[in-house]
């Protein structure tokens, strides 16, 4: 698509694009180009010289055993954070869709979390569960439950998981309710004329034309979990136990900044800006079709 | 909605009586369970420390909301939290309007010209999109350090506007402004910078207010980049500060004062969210769309 009326010149355009180019190419272009030109090399121990070893880097991560675990602990943890945060915001949404008044002061309560950050969001559910002071840990504890996610790795999983899909559920939860509120009236009442029960609507009719909105924040979610949950796991177990909750995004940092180890630090980065790069062409793909839907 | 003239059957699709309650109780089931965290953090903000330690603490509020509340703004753990609300105001704002000026900008020349290298310039930007800057740290670490901006507004504010989000939602934009629009300020001899401060300004201003809370919101939130540049305690933000006052040794943590920080952390962006609730929730699908 392109405008048919333009103005001339162009001293002017490029001085209004300017900004922008400058920005991007300091603190983005160049930054990523870094990342994949020190990929290719080890530093020596005391960061004196650079040796190339071509694509050395990668191959040692892609058979490097905590590499790969890592990869694992990202795709169960983002596929968790998914499924805890998208479950309750449907569930939600659908009763909401349900209500003719009071919907709006739910929502409205209902969006707080999403405008927690991830890392205050950490401390909150660090707060519920810590092994000493934690309310919930506690009651747990008078049920015979011996909670600690110091110690234990499933345990570690299961907090950082419900702490990062919490703001989610908000997030969920409003695409849900919009898309709801957009089925037509019409098709639902007719069901119910001819007797479908409400959750035989829901599945036969509610769901399929929910599905875009449900494949969309499937993407997106995972995205999230993958790329924005840092503070969460920073702030609750560290990466911890061992390298239980230890996330792609985590490791780049505990390497590159905690370790030192820049190339292999850098190839970690080219690894994750090629899976960003597929996520978003699969978005993209999506978002394409849902026009014509 | 186009059905909005249709009476609904009743008690057929919208619950009417005890089903009706049956939801409502459900609702308030879901809110107050989304609600707990925040509940519990405010709760923990207005008792003593002695009170939280001796395990379980009370789960109605107390009477010291001030002291605890004072303490942190004045004093803090590290810093007083002052100092890093006023930080994490200043990157927020500069993320936002810095986002927005420069966005403005380039779609506009995008939109409205034809120069060399437009159409490299669409595809540098469109790059740029796919690029958290959690994944580019170390690199983006060493130019900041470079330039000798570790512990200043710019390294925290620059990096974090390196991307073309804002770009692409104002260039769908304009795309859908008549053609006739500036075809007559091109007849009535105006400029282009005319034609945008008179026409494409006030025609976007929605568009830029529901970009701000989104964009304030994620400066606001910013964890892993200000805890690598502001190694100086007095230029911490508030969001990445939170895990600071944790000590690092076996010492108990200051819970109190922690939590009033917590919830300090959260109000900005909370009364934005709520107060601008429409606008978020547009400027929300618009900017994933």
């Amino acid at each position: 698509m392109e405008k048919l009326v333009t103005f001339k010149g162009w001293l002017l355009p490029l001085a209004l694009v300017f900004p922008q180019i400058v920005i991007s190419a300091v603190f983005f272009f160049y930054p990523a180009g870094q990342a994949v030109w020190q990929s290719l090399f080890i530093p020596d121990p005391f960061g004196l010289s650079t040796k190339f070893v071509g694509l050395g880097n990668f191959e040692f991560l892609l058979t490097d055993e905590f590499y790969r675990a890592s990869f694992l602990t990202s795709a169960v943890f983002s596929l968790l954070v998914t499924l805890v945060s998208m479950v309750p915001a449907l569930f939600l949404a659908v009763m909401a869709d349900r209500l003719i008044k009071g919907a709006g002061v739910y929502r409205t309560l209902l969006i707080w979390p999403y405008a927690v950050a991830p890392a205050v969001a950490g401390v909150l559910w660090l707060f519920m569960f810590n092994t000493r002071v934690g309310v919930v840990s506690w009651y747990l504890g008078q049920l015979g439950y011996d909670w600690n996610h110091v110690l234990n790795e499933a345990e570690a999983m299961g907090l950082v998981v419900v702490a990062s899909g919490w703001g989610r559920v908000s997030y969920n939860f409003l695409f849900f309710f919009a898309a709801l509120q957009a089925v037509p009236r019409s098709v639902i009442e007719a069901a119910a004329i001819d007797g479908a029960s409400f959750w035989r609507r829901f599945f036969t009719i509610v769901l399929p034309l929910l599905s875009p909105t449900t494949f969309f924040l499937l993407v997106v979610n995972i995205v999230y979990a993958f790329f924005e949950t840092f503070g969460v796991i920073h702030t609750i177990t560290g990466g911890g136990p061992q390298q239980a909750t230890t996330i792609l995004v985590y490791k780049v940092f505990a390497d590159g900044f905690v370790g030192q180890d820049l190339g292999s630090s850098a190839a970690q980065s080219v690894i994750l800006l090629l899976l960003v790069g597929a996520l978003t062409v699969v978005q993209f793909k999506f978002v394409e079709k849902r026009v014509h839907y | 909605m186009a059905e909005s003239s249709h009476e609904p059957v009743p008690g057929m699709v919208e619950k009417r009586g005890r089903a009706l309650w049956l939801t409502h109780a459900l609702m308030i089931g879901g809110v107050l369970i989304v609600f707990f965290p925040i509940w519990l953090a405010f709760v923990a903000s207005t008792v003593t420390q002695p009170e939280i330690v001796s395990p379980p603490m009370p789960l109605l509020p107390g009477g010291h909301f001030i002291e605890n509340y004072t303490k942190a703004l004045l004093s803090g753990v590290n810093v007083p939290v002052y100092t890093m609300l006023f930080n994490s105001l200043i990157m927020a704002l500069g993320i936002a309007i810095g986002k927005i000026i420069i966005s403005l900008l380039s779609a506009f020349a995008i939109v409205y010209f034809r120069f060399p290298g437009r159409i490299a310039f669409f595809w540098l930007i469109f790059i740029t999109l796919m690029l958290p800057v959690e994944v580019r740290i170390v690199p983006t670490y060493e130019v900041i350090a470079g330039f000798g901006m570790l512990n200043s507004y710019g390294g925290l504010i620059f990096p974090l506007i390196a991307s073309a989000t804002a770009t692409f939602l104002f260039r769908q934009f304009f795309m859908t402004i008549p053609d006739e629009l500036a075809e007559a300020a091109r007849v009535d001899g105006a400029g282009p910078m005319r034609f945008f401060i008179d026409i494409i300004l006030p025609m976007s201003r929605t568009n830029i207010a529901a970009l701000f809370v989104i964009l304030f919101i994620y400066g606001w939130n910013q964890y892993l980049w200000p805890l690598l540049i502001t190694t100086d305690v007095e230029m911490n933000t508030i969001v990445m500060g939170i895990k600071q006052m944790f000590p690092s040794g076996d010492d108990t943590a200051d819970w109190p004062v922690i939590m009033a920080t917590s919830i300090l952390a959260m109000i900005p962006p909370v009364i934005i969210v709520i107060s601008m609730q429409k606008l978020f929730i547009r400027g929300l699908v618009d900017s994933e769309k």
